[in-house]
């Protein structure tokens, strides 16, 4: 009976989960050609300085996640210390990948040709 | 974009959920912190040990970063930290909001502790705390100067951005994978979300103690 309620509970909440994040929706607007271009261009841009950012990001968090896994094969009472730092030291990685990604967002969002008006 | 739908709204304040979201965050520390302090047992029942658990925490690993000094920034550097982690775990519920998805709230955040940490670097060396900024000798004053000053006044800009942004990219990874895959992906990036939210307070602090263990060393 009780592993019944704890499954009810379950898609209860991920019932709700689902009917809220639905609640919101985008919408499309009518744009003219240069508007068309400069969005094109700024949606290859981003897709190519995305995956750059990317590939930098992951070839420098497996270095640091290498390293601390040697030190943790080798030291295995030095494990929390080591994750620790470890983790530190990705969320900092990944901060630089997700300065990209902001600029990117700006290109995507600022529409340049509505900032005047 | 349609406007999401919010439990806490004040009727004037609706075009502004980041500051609402704030108060409401402020609320639930002020009132957790009261209801805890107001009966103090020598021996803590279970909301005081949880209290306890987290001041005890985060003085120790200040203490193992900053040295001995660290009590006297267990005041600002601790309530920053709780309300950055509440407020980037209050955006994980359905319904409610998070402050720390705009830049403005981030930046109160990294400007405090900028202003903190220049104002105990002053305080600790007087006018001389100018020295850090010069260089090991006096002749490279003109060349380091200027390099130091731009490594300290991005210090806040960073801080902000880097909060601002995981907040921010989190949100709209939610809103993407819930407009491709409603059923079961949205939950884990959700989980995700959690993580990421502690990292993010995690990471805001340790840096902010580098930086005022920084202004408050003695001159190599």
């Amino acid at each position: 009976m009780r592993r019944k309620l704890v499954w009810c509970g379950l898609a209860v909440v991920v019932l709700l989960l689902t009917l809220s994040s639905m609640a919101l929706a985008a919408e499309v607007a009518k744009k003219s050609d240069a508007e068309l271009r400069y969005f094109g261009i700024a949606a290859a841009s981003t897709a190519f300085g995305l995956s750059i950012a990317a590939i930098g990001g992951a070839l420098s968090q497996s270095r640091g996640i290498r390293s601390a896994l040697e030190g943790i094969a080798r030291n295995p009472g030095a494990s929390g210390t080591i994750t620790t730092a470890m983790i530190i030291g990705l969320a900092l990685i990944e901060s630089l990948v997700i300065y990209v990604l902001v600029v990117c967002l700006i290109l995507l969002i600022v529409d340049p040709f509505k900032i005047g008006s | 974009m349609k406007e999401p739908l919010l439990y806490v709204a004040i009727p004037g304040l609706s075009a502004y959920p980041h500051l609402t979201y704030l108060w409401v965050t402020m609320i639930l520390l002020l009132v957790s912190g009261y209801l805890t302090t107001r009966t103090l047992q020598l021996v803590p029942g279970a909301g005081q040990s949880l209290m306890e658990l987290v001041v005890e925490g985060l003085l120790g690993f200040m203490e193992r970063v900053m040295g001995h000094h660290a009590r006297q920034h267990l005041a600002i550097i601790g309530g920053l930290v709780l309300l950055i982690v509440t407020a980037n775990l209050l955006g994980v519920i359905p319904g409610l909001f998070s402050p720390t998805v705009n830049i403005n709230i981030t930046a109160g955040c990294a400007i405090t502790v900028f202003v903190y940490y220049h104002y105990r670097g002053f305080r600790r060396h007087g006018v001389s705390y100018i020295k850090q900024f010069t260089g090991p000798v006096w002749w490279l004053a003109p060349l380091m100067m200027p390099i130091e000053l731009i490594s300290h006044f991005i210090r806040p800009f960073t801080l902000s951005l880097r909060l601002f942004a995981n907040m921010r990219g989190h949100e709209i990874v939610l809103l993407i994978i819930t407009l491709l895959v409603p059923v079961i992906a949205p939950l884990i990036i959700v989980f995700q979300g959690i993580f990421v939210s502690f990292i993010q307070g995690f990471v805001f602090m340790l840096l902010s103690m580098i930086y005022i263990a920084g202004a408050e060393e003695e001159h190599h």
